[in-house]
């Protein structure tokens, strides 16, 4: 009887390995940090130059003004007036408002889309179903805004007769369109990870085929499910190009969903290449991207953390 | 050459503690003196995944309030004739099955309306414990919600009758809210027990239910299942047969998808009618 012989392991391979994977994990986390660290250094004479808190400090951002003597106090988004006006509640509005409607287009459609694709669609339709709607994400958000300025817009407003042809419902839809292949790919892969033993269990009780996937598979799939909703959230807010065509880029306070708006990612987007280098202008833009990033990291964050609670609920970690 | 070429199966290892134990005297007291009344009957069914036979031409009667015990090799087609009788292998695709089983003398293949309330008159419990990811009440309570019983009040009360029933009250009563995957698995798998009775069959089909457990929990299932042929008719497949000669009243020996024999569990296990049978439980094949 020969025994086999095996190669003894290289130590250091293994060091080497395990610290290169290590540094790339790592290479990401810096470069968050670093971007982030780079905005908000851009941002920082808000808070401390003299010259531009006089035309810009928080207060003056955040508070209604009155930026012509006798006429009333109010929050205005017009940078390059004579009277530069820095508002930026009506822009954080505009983005929350924009993101909302996308939410309530594409949650219902994403989930209800892949509850389909997972419980109900034969194992070929399924084939087609899941790279269709994923190629969706594919599709250049240039374009999707082009098609909202052309199409939607015309579409919508002949359907429910809106006053302006673009306006925060508008640029929800096409924000939307963008957002349920986000929604559809994570929920779909966390109902299809659900055990079919599960299903048995409903099934083996006398459930039909419709009560399990609400009652057993859905949510099984919640905490995924969940977790692609706070993605597609945070796509919703930092997405650009679309609310830039379809907005209407109007930015005042309104709380009609049928009025046009504008939100923080297109004001940066628009303004910034056009904006005197070292301004109060340029700060403020740079202060409203920093508020971008904390806002969309405090979101998922927070959804990461629910996401995480529901998981150990279901485990029953957590009682 | 390596000289590991004599493979150890689990049916081996089984059979290694019972070849001593054939004559091991059942559990319960028997009765198959008395004539017995036929719940499940189940004539000439074949079955088939896509091409592949499972089952040839098997006929059996199912005894009211009697354990049935099926054993036999793996692959040998007795968890699929299970679950032809709850119809789970509907949920199959491509499998096909000819002939027919009757439930009191109904077709339920052909005349029962709707398969989900086959599935409330004969439960199932899986080889995997698999309590959903829920609460421990609303895992005893799912069966009666999805079968449209709202009334919270008498759904409070068959939780708690059905899980007294399957002795594991005691155990849960002051965690019913806590989820069930925070149960170890043997009490796990008597959820599940508890589960399928809530909604108060007539007859439970086990899939080696305590084929993943300890043996204090295995012996607890074991207590359980003699406990409920009192009201259930019950037929359990098990691979382990010192297991079906513990629990059960009649025992069928299935081979390559053929029913070879079904009888008395003391008579298969001590004068088997076929050869087959006979190598089987002495550990001749495998």
């Amino acid at each position: 009887m020969n025994r086999l012989k095996f190669k003894s392991k290289s130590k250091v391979r293994e060091f080497l390995g395990e610290k290169l994977i290590a540094i790339n994990a790592l290479a990401a986390l810096v470069a968050i940090v670093l971007i982030f660290a780079f905005i908000f250094k851009e941002a920082i004479p808000i808070f401390t130059d003299q010259e531009i808190q006089q035309e810009a400090s928080i207060a003056k951002m955040t508070f209604k003004q009155e930026f012509y003597e006798g006429r009333d106090p109010k929050w205005s988004w017009q940078p390059n007036s004579e009277v530069p006006k820095y508002s930026i509640l009506p822009l954080m509005i505009g983005s929350l408002k924009a993101a909302l409607v996308a939410m309530l287009f594409a949650i219902p459609l994403g989930i209800g889309a892949a509850i389909f694709s997972a419980e109900f669609a034969s194992q070929r339709l399924r084939e087609i179903i899941k790279p269709v709607i994923e190629m969706l994400a594919g599709i250049p958000s240039v374009v999707l805004g082009f098609f909202a300025l052309i199409v939607l817009a015309t579409v919508l407003q002949n359907m429910f007769g809106f006053l302006f042809r673009l306006n925060a419902v508008t640029a929800g839809v096409a924000l939307g369109l963008a957002v349920i292949p986000i929604i559809f790919t994570v929920a779909e892969d966390a109902m299809t990870s659900v055990p079919s033993s599960l299903r048995d269990a409903g099934l083996a009780l006398g459930a039909n085929h419709w009560q399990v996937s609400l009652t057993v598979v859905l949510p099984a799939a919640l905490p995924g499910s969940a977790a692609g909703v706070v993605l597609g959230f945070g796509r919703a807010m930092g997405e650009t190009m679309i609310v830039l065509m379809a907005s209407g880029n109007a930015a005042i306070i309104s709380s009609s969903l049928t009025d046009s708006m504008r939100t923080i990612s297109a004001s940066i987007a628009a303004e910034l290449a056009e904006v005197v280098f070292g301004s109060a202008h340029y700060s403020v833009l740079f202060y409203l991207g920093t508020l971008l990033f904390v806002f969309t990291f405090l979101i998922n964050l927070g959804g990461e953390l629910a996401v995480t609670r529901m998981k150990q609920r279901l485990q029953g970690k957590l009682s | 050459m390596l000289d590991n070429n004599i493979e150890i199966t689990t049916d081996d290892k089984e059979r290694a503690v019972l070849i001593p134990s054939p004559t091991t005297p059942a559990r319960h007291t028997e009765k198959q003196t008395t004539p017995t009344q036929i719940k499940m009957s189940v004539r000439d069914v074949n079955f088939f995944y896509g091409d592949k036979p499972a089952l040839h031409q098997v006929s059996i009667d199912i005894s009211v309030n009697r354990v049935t015990a099926l054993i036999g090799p793996s692959g040998c087609g007795k968890s699929t004739f299970l679950r032809t009788l709850n119809r789970m292998n509907d949920t199959i695709p491509g499998t096909r099955m000819t002939g027919t089983v009757k439930l009191d003398g109904v077709d339920v293949y052909q005349s029962i309306e709707d398969v989900s309330t086959l599935r409330t008159k004969v439960g199932m419990v899986f080889q995997k414990s698999n309590p959903f990811p829920k609460s421990i009440f609303d895992n005893v309570a799912y069966g009666l919600r999805v079968n449209g019983i709202n009334d919270k009040d008498l759904i409070a009360q068959t939780v708690e009758q059905t899980l007294k029933k399957a002795y594991l009250w005691g155990e849960v009563k002051d965690m019913m809210d806590n989820s069930a995957l925070a149960l170890s698995g043997g009490q796990q798998q008597r959820l599940c027990i508890a589960r399928a009775l809530a909604v108060e069959p007539e007859v439970i089909l086990m899939d080696e239910p305590a084929s993943a457990l300890d043996p204090i929990s295995t012996a607890k299932i074991e207590d359980l299942i003699a406990e409920l042929k009192k009201d259930y008719t019950i037929v359990i497949v098990t691979h382990n047969m010192q297991q079906a000669a513990r629990v059960s009243d009649t025992t069928a020996f299935f081979f390559e998808g053929v029913l070879i024999e079904h009888g008395p569990t003391r008579q298969l296990f001590t004068k088997p009618n076929k050869k087959k049978t006979e190598d089987y439980i002495t550990g001749r094949f495998g």
